[in-house]
């Protein structure tokens, strides 16, 4: 993807480490030659479980408006189950793409206007060796997959980086696995 | 080196630089990663500083007061209600002539509760002696914090260093991390004039009389007034004082800045937005979306709050149509303070020269409510066909 400014908006819930995973990403994409990165979690409402909501504003050039993403390019959801809670394509552009963590088939899902990619995270990430209910970094190599965004190689050294005391090699397989599997389509 | 991070950290990474040896602080929302931080430093011994966790922000400012006495580089940090709460220490932080460094993670003051951000918090202690910075962006906090300590310590006077809560303080972004080296270079250690020691008691700022008289050593002493006098006619030369830190600071960071204002397109503009933090660079989103439809507009935030740019803004805004000043304070039962601060200043420069434009004020984002750039933009395109109200506009608002 080689675009002037793009805009992703991550749903997951309290706990399941979506802003780490905004974090890696923003990184990656300063690393990358994006000049200006803005990443702003929501506020005042966080707590474990509940719906949370991440923006991620990366841009060829300094970023000066920090309000909430409107219309995001990129939706990612870490939790099928949010879809039921939240509209999650609240305001993504046309053509925009949603990338999701679910155990369900692709053929049961129908976005009209959008592309979707998913791949069921939940399982690769244990069979990664990760915790269970551990998708963070996963999510991550299914997000480059649907949107070819900055190029896995550099969202895997991130993720290293960043879980550098904390398994850091299955994190990242987690995410090497999820790029292969990912299904995208729409 | 560039990092990515929040500005609670940003800021928090500006004092260990600095090398503050005393921190006192008690957590408040959007404050507390901030302080947070800063204990984890000293606990992992990467800061060789005290940390004295405290029961209240009253006391937090009291222990500052009391180390930066006794000659320690001091730091703590609060927010809304927090900064309420020892409001009457920070009137005498700045009455005691102490260069304290505070940072104000502005949040909106209850009642009713409300843990988001406007700027009323800060705007609340304008008159109270210190001098105000307002920041619009993560570098700009640290390398505030680090300027501000250089300030401080030359006029001895506190400094709150304001930044938005959340909209900053936990939005991440890339920042140039000064070295520490630098910063050694460009901030000595704090050598006070005078410091207290246990070895030779003293009593300070004990009671005063309305007049003057001798000291102990036979010596006409300055009384309240003169003390205060002299407060507010160095808080007036800090202007001179903060354009020597910022050359200073361009020589060894390379990085450099008007010290009181940061224009954006107003050369030529005949309408200019004004503002205080990072509103004024969301203004740039719809200055630069006015100048495609052909209407020459600017942005200025005032960096500077207090003391009072009053020449610098009325020189730069001279000549111009309208001024909007948007604002997420005001001072109830009038006005924006800015507005206020600024018609002063301009009817001071330019009343009888021909040149004063007209001053509309618009209030926005009071308690967190989300300020959308399209918003901005219309209120600002209408607020160039001519004033809207005397009276000041709310921008957002559901009645």
């Amino acid at each position: 993807m080689d675009k002037e400014f793009i805009e992703i908006r991550w749903h997951g819930r309290g706990g399941q480490g979506a802003i780490t995973a905004a974090k890696i990403v923003a990184s990656a994409a300063f690393a990358s030659g994006y000049a200006g990165v803005v990443m702003a979690p929501t506020f005042g409402t966080e707590r474990r479980g509940a719906p949370v909501m991440t923006s991620l504003k990366i841009s060829k050039t300094k970023i000066y408006d920090l309000s909430p993403i409107e219309t995001p390019d990129i939706v990612v959801v870490l939790d099928h189950l949010l879809l039921k809670e939240t509209d999650v394509t609240h305001g993504l552009k046309k053509g925009g793409i949603i990338v999701l963590n679910t155990p369900v088939a692709f053929e049961s899902y129908g976005f009209k206007d959008f592309k979707l990619a998913i791949a069921d995270i939940t399982a690769i990430s244990v069979e990664a060796g990760l915790p269970h209910g551990m998708v963070n970094t996963g999510i991550i190599g299914s997000l480059e997959k649907g949107t070819s965004l900055l190029g896995i190689d550099i969202l895997i050294k991130g993720i290293e980086e960043e879980f550098k005391t904390r398994n850091p090699q299955k994190n990242s397989l987690a995410a090497r696995i999820a790029y292969e599997r990912t299904r995208v389509g729409g | 080196m560039h990092i990515i991070e929040n500005g609670n950290a940003a800021a928090a990474l500006g004092v260990k630089l600095c090398r503050a040896s005393v921190i006192a602080a008690y957590p408040i929302t959007p404050q507390t990663p901030l302080t947070e931080k800063l204990s984890e430093y000293v606990e992992r011994g990467d800061m060789k500083a005290e940390y004295i966790p405290v029961e209240s922000e009253h006391s937090a400012l009291a222990v500052c007061i009391a180390a930066s006495s006794a000659g320690a580089r001091v730091f703590t940090a609060t927010s809304a209600n927090g900064l309420l709460y020892m409001h009457e220490q920070v009137q005498w932080a700045s009455g005691a002539r102490l260069p304290i460094v505070m940072c104000v993670v502005n949040r909106a003051v209850g009642a009713p509760w409300n843990i988001w951000n406007d700027q009323q918090d800060s705007i609340s202690q304008r008159d109270t002696g210190w001098i105000q910075i307002y920041c619009a962006d993560h570098q700009q906090i640290i390398d505030t914090v680090i300027k501000a300590y250089w300030i401080a310590e030359k006029v001895s006077i506190p400094i709150m260093v304001c930044y938005d809560g959340y909209i900053l303080s936990h939005t991440f972004m890339p920042f140039d991390l000064p070295d520490q080296e630098k910063v050694d270079a460009f901030l000595p250690p704090f050598k006070p004039d005078y410091a207290l020691r246990p070895e030779e008691p003293a009593n300070l700022n004990t009671v005063t009389l309305p007049d003057v008289r001798m000291d102990v050593h036979g010596e006409l002493a300055h009384s309240y007034m003169e003390i205060r006098y002299l407060l507010q006619e160095e808080l007036r030369t800090t202007l001179a004082v903060a354009a020597d830190a910022e050359k200073r600071f361009a020589e060894i960071f390379g990085r450099c800045g008007d010290p009181y204002i940061e224009s954006y397109r107003c050369d030529d503009a005949d309408h200019v937005a004004i503002g205080l933090g990072s509103l004024t660079y969301q203004l740039r989103v719809s200055v630069d979306a006015l100048r495609k439809e052909g209407i020459k507009v600017g942005v200025m935030g005032v960096r500077f709050y207090r003391p009072f740019p009053d020449e610098a803004i009325a020189s730069a805004l001279k000549g111009k149509k309208t001024i909007i000043v948007f604002e997420k304070a005001l001072s109830y039962g009038y006005e924006g303070a800015l507005t206020s601060d600024l018609k002063s200043a301009l009817y001071e420069h330019l009343a009888g020269t021909g040149n004063l434009p007209s001053v509309q004020n618009f209030i926005v984002g009071i308690g967190g409510r989300e300020i959308r750039t399209d918003d901005l933009t219309q209120m600002f395109r209408t607020a160039t066909l001519g004033r809207v109200s005397r009276e000041p506009t709310w921008i957002g608002l559901k009645l």
